[in-house]
């Protein structure tokens, strides 16, 4: 496959044509902060956690879901991004519920180590405190809507490694849920097939296994990893 | 409770700074010209109100200390009630849950009133600094008294800054 | 259906046309005031007095001065068509007594006023004389016949050379060129490829599209086969609100007729060219207006967006290459197919060609469809033909695009009305909804009452829309409340510029629009509502005395 190269943060790399700037970035070892991202399943653009600077290009670019071409200069720390992604964060706690000190996810919870990372140290924007249920009917699962973030993984994971499609987005805007099936009850689903790859996809808290504690809430990512690779690319390698 | 956690090293604090007021100390009016503030707790009824601007006015450097006071947190939980949940809360506190005597206290300064919404130390005053953790862990408390008393604008970073 | 057979649809159609003909608004604004009580009781008037044979009722399209509703035009041969307002269905009487007589009613408006002198019909060409439910009548107006100059006399890249030379842009609101666009969908070597039309107009107080659509929907038609034939596509799709249901009525009988006279479906004109369209009815989101939200609900998925590139001219529907356009836009294509490119580019100024259609609404005394050349000052447009504020009142502010517009003040109402005028104001040209305000009007609360609404019609799925138009919403509901302080402000400020440069569409980066704009020319209102910040200097010994606070 040919390799392109181009810059970033003004340090020379090549990657892969047809491979993204987020891929390209991870590669050559810069991080990125993501959310929505999961490896396994295609991209959809949505949490802007890494958007980056692209020159010549006239708006930020999400890294994700941008393809790099040949001699793209490329910052993915500059003042103005490092202020918008914590100012992401911001809006993400103050939307729902997300409580660390009482979560299930809490020390292993993506959105909190974020949160940490970007130098999150208080929520400029006024909580908005929504009453939200939670979904416990499930006899092995729980789903907290109070610390969903709407990021669609277990979404994307259902329909594109599962193929059960049993969740899916209803609402608008902030009043946007994750529901199952036709918005019935977790137990009265007929498509779900209780693999439970949703509850390993989930950022944080919102999906959980039932009875675990938080020290055990641990979520194993790489298992999903295994099955894409195993389908798509014949390889049968498990990475711990 | 952590700031006891930390154990030796308050030791080495006690002979730099002057404990001027506490909950747990006699003095019932709050000084004037202090320093240093931690504030614990979020704002949850009038008394807390009026605490934080009085401390507000009187300190130099106040700290929002634990969660509770950078976030609401567990205290806060009962703002998902909505409108009403006030109400709401003393209803259940002294009328549900009370064996004896069920009724919420209306004479004045038995309960202080509570806040509509239960609000984050700097939705009310201006917080100089923000002291994360649930609570926060002694090695924090430390990084960060050890830089205000050496007189940096204190910095924490990483996982000094996670919630929870 | 061959050329000859056309022209025999339309030589009937001249030579039964009879002396007079009444023209009876039955476009939605005029039937919310009863325009169809008007129209049957006209019909059964001219049955009673027995004049069938010399005067036509004809129901028509918008004839807009939509305030004045319901409005009838009387047209008589030699005599200067003559409009009536607010006709009441117990003035048919009077109306043949007018017919007969010749004596003027007192509803008899004078059409010599700027409203009307002023306009430039170019896409409302149609609309209010044509009756929009008989293609007959269309055809009448030679319609159909740039669609078989298209197939006989031109090739595909000829017709894409055409409007490139127009000069046309977009009137969706972005203004992007339309004969690029069509030029590259035309170079996809794909061979399947989509046309859809845009006509989920959702801006509040717009209703171009709908006048269109309601008024003149082959027009449309004709246009979007147009644009097939260029870009070689066969499959069209309309998509339009639900909202809308006389324009869907309206269009779906359109496609039904064409599709009997064979001017949809396959071999259209003894050409190789085949063409379908179906409508399909939104839901009643405003993001769907959105092209790849749009091209997602037309597939049937929910209504989000999804990052571009890659655009819908290179993979759009279903993957396929895909050519958007707005309604006003597909109705631009037949004069320019008719008139030629460069009587098209010579309208309008050097980088905004042609006509604009307006809705003006707001405080103004003349509320109605309007459509002007570009260039044209938004004075001329508020104040002569819009007849400036009613009752005496001062105009303030005139907001263009909508949500994603701004809001352009009075001492700048001599911008010429184009995309880049516009653009340098801070606001837009968008769709074409002209919202007037007057002194009475409180800028902040209208900054607020759009962020409402993209708070309502955010789809959810990018993290700084979805959540930060609720907290910008919240930001200005406290100012508006008296108990915002300089900090809340500066956070609003903070929060716009982060939302406007990271959301993933055009609903949330266009979201801050209206606030940026009011904040800009108005920030004096915004200020006169903070609250002074006690703690804002010096926090430690701020002056609130001890005890003092209750």
């Amino acid at each position: 496959m040919a390799a392109k190269t181009l810059t970033i943060n003004g340090r020379q790399i090549s990657a892969a044509e047809g491979s993204t700037i987020l891929q390209a970035a991870l590669d050559a070892g810069v991080s990125l902060p993501t959310l929505c991202h999961l490896e396994g399943v295609y991209d959809v653009g949505a949490c802007r956690l890494c958007l980056v600077e692209v020159k010549g290009a006239s708006k930020l670019v999400p890294a994700c879901t941008t393809t790099i071409s040949e001699g793209m200069e490329i910052q993915t720390a500059t003042e103005r991004l490092v202020k918008y992604r914590r100012i992401t964060l911001e809006l993400l706690f103050a939307e729902r519920n997300h409580v660390c000190s009482v979560c299930v996810a809490n020390g292993h919870c993506e959105l909190q180590s974020l949160a940490f990372s970007q130098g999150m140290d208080h929520v400029r924007f006024e909580y908005i405190f929504p009453k939200w249920d939670v979904d416990n009917t499930h006899s092995l699962f729980g789903m907290d809507h109070n610390r969903c973030i709407l990021c669609t993984r277990c979404v994307r994971v259902c329909w594109h490694i599962e193929g059960a499609g049993t969740r899916n987005v209803a609402g608008r805007g902030g009043q946007s849920k994750i529901i199952t099936d036709l918005n019935t009850s977790w137990s009265e689903s007929e498509s779900c097939t209780s693999c439970g790859k949703c509850i390993q996809s989930c950022p944080t808290g919102a999906l959980f296994f039932k009875g675990a504690t938080v020290g055990e809430m641990v979520r194993d990512r790489s298992k999903l990893e295994f099955i894409v690779n195993a389908r798509e690319k014949k390889l049968w390698v498990y990475q711990d | 409770m952590s700031f006891l956690d930390l154990d030796e090293f308050l030791l080495e604090l006690a002979p730099q700074v002057c404990m001027v007021f506490s909950p747990i100390m006699d003095v019932k009016k709050y000084p004037a010209n202090v320093d240093l503030c931690l504030v614990e707790g979020a704002i949850c009824n009038e008394d807390h109100l009026e605490m934080a601007k009085t401390i507000r006015c009187h300190t130099k450097f106040v700290v929002a200390f634990g969660d509770c006071a950078i976030t609401g947190n567990v205290s806060a939980i009962r703002n998902q009630l909505g409108l009403g949940g006030r109400e709401n809360v003393l209803q259940r506190a002294y009328v549900e849950a009370a064996q004896l005597n069920q009724c919420v206290p209306s004479m004045r300064g038995i309960v202080p009133p509570l806040l509509e919404r239960v609000l984050p130390l700097h939705e009310v005053i201006p917080v100089d600094f923000f002291l994360t953790g649930c609570p926060p862990h002694p090695n924090k408390i430390r990084s960060f008294l050890c830089q205000w008393l050496a007189g940096d604008n204190p910095r924490l970073e990483g996982l000094d800054l996670k919630m929870g | 259906m061959i050329l000859s057979e056309l022209h025999q649809i339309w030589e009937k159609a001249i030579q039964t046309r009879k002396k007079i003909v009444l023209r009876c608004c039955l476009a939605a604004g005029c039937l919310s005031s009863n325009g169809k009580g008007v129209f049957e009781s006209l019909q059964n008037a001219v049955r009673q007095s027995g004049l069938e044979k010399e005067v036509e009722v004809r129901g028509v399209g918008c004839m807009r001065l939509c305030c004045e509703g319901p409005l009838v035009s009387v047209d008589q041969e030699g005599v200067e068509d003559c409009l009536h307002v607010r006709v009441a269905p117990e003035d048919a009487n009077l109306i043949i007594g007018f017919i007969r007589s010749g004596k003027p009613l007192a509803k008899r408006f004078d059409t010599g006023i700027p409203f009307f002198q002023m306009q430039m019909p170019v896409v409302l060409s149609n609309c209010g004389i044509i009756d929009p439910e008989r293609i007959e009548s269309y055809i009448a107006a030679e319609g159909y016949y740039a669609l078989h100059e298209a197939l006989h006399e031109m090739t595909p890249g000829e017709v894409v050379s055409m409007m490139v030379r127009s000069g046309l842009r977009g009137r969706g609101g972005a203004g992007f060129s339309t004969g690029l666009k069509w030029d590259t969908v035309a170079k996809s070597p794909s061979t399947i490829k989509f046309v859809i039309c845009n006509a989920d107009e959702g801006d509040p107080g717009a209703f171009m599209d709908r006048s269109v659509l309601e008024s003149d929907p082959h027009r449309v038609l004709e246009g979007m086969s147009i644009a097939a034939y260029a870009v070689g596509a066969s499959q069209g799709f309309i998509y339009v609100r639900a909202e809308y249901p006389l324009a869907i009525a309206r269009l779906q009988l359109a496609i039904k007729q064409s599709k009997q006279m064979g001017l949809l479906g396959s071999g259209i004109f003894d050409s190789q060219f085949c063409f379908n369209i179906e409508i399909r009815i939104g839901a009643g989101a405003f993001v769907c207006g959105e092209e790849t939200a749009l091209m997602a609900s037309v597939e049937g998925k929910r209504g989000t967006p999804r990052p571009r590139p890659p655009f819908p001219a290179e993979s759009g529907l279903w993957g396929h290459p895909t050519l958007i356009n707005n309604v006003e836009t597909f109705a631009n294509v037949v004069p320019i197919c008719r008139r030629g490119a460069d009587w098209f580019a010579s309208i309008g100024t050097l980088k905004s060609k042609g006509t604009k259609v307006f809705a003006l609404a707001g405080k103004i005394k003349n509320t109605g469809l309007i459509e002007v050349p570009m260039g044209m000052t938004l004075r001329a447009i508020v104040e002569d033909m819009g007849g400036g504020a009613p009752n005496g009142g001062r105009i303030k502010a005139v907001q263009t695009g909508g949500p994603s517009g701004g809001c352009i003040p009075v001492d700048h109402l001599d911008t010429p009305v184009d995309y880049d005028s516009l653009f340098q104001l801070g606001s837009i040209m968008g769709s074409g909804g002209m919202i007037v305000m007057d002194e009475a009007t409180n800028m902040v609360e209208i900054a607020r009452y759009f962020m409402e609404f993209c708070m309502d019609e955010s789809c959810g799925k990018c993290i700084p829309c979805r959540a930060g138009t609720v907290q910008m919403h919240r930001l200005l509901d406290r100012i508006v409340r008296g108990q915002a302080t300089a900090a809340h402000l500066a956070r609003l400020e903070e929060l716009c510029e982060m939302v406007k440069n990271t959301s993933l569409c055009g609903l949330g980066q266009t979201a801050p629009n209206p606030t940026l704009s009011t904040l800009r020319f108005f920030r004096k209102e915004y200020e006169s509502l903070l609250q002074a910040d006690p703690f804002a200097r010096n926090p430690a010994g701020c002056n609130i005395a001890e005890h003092a606070v209750s």
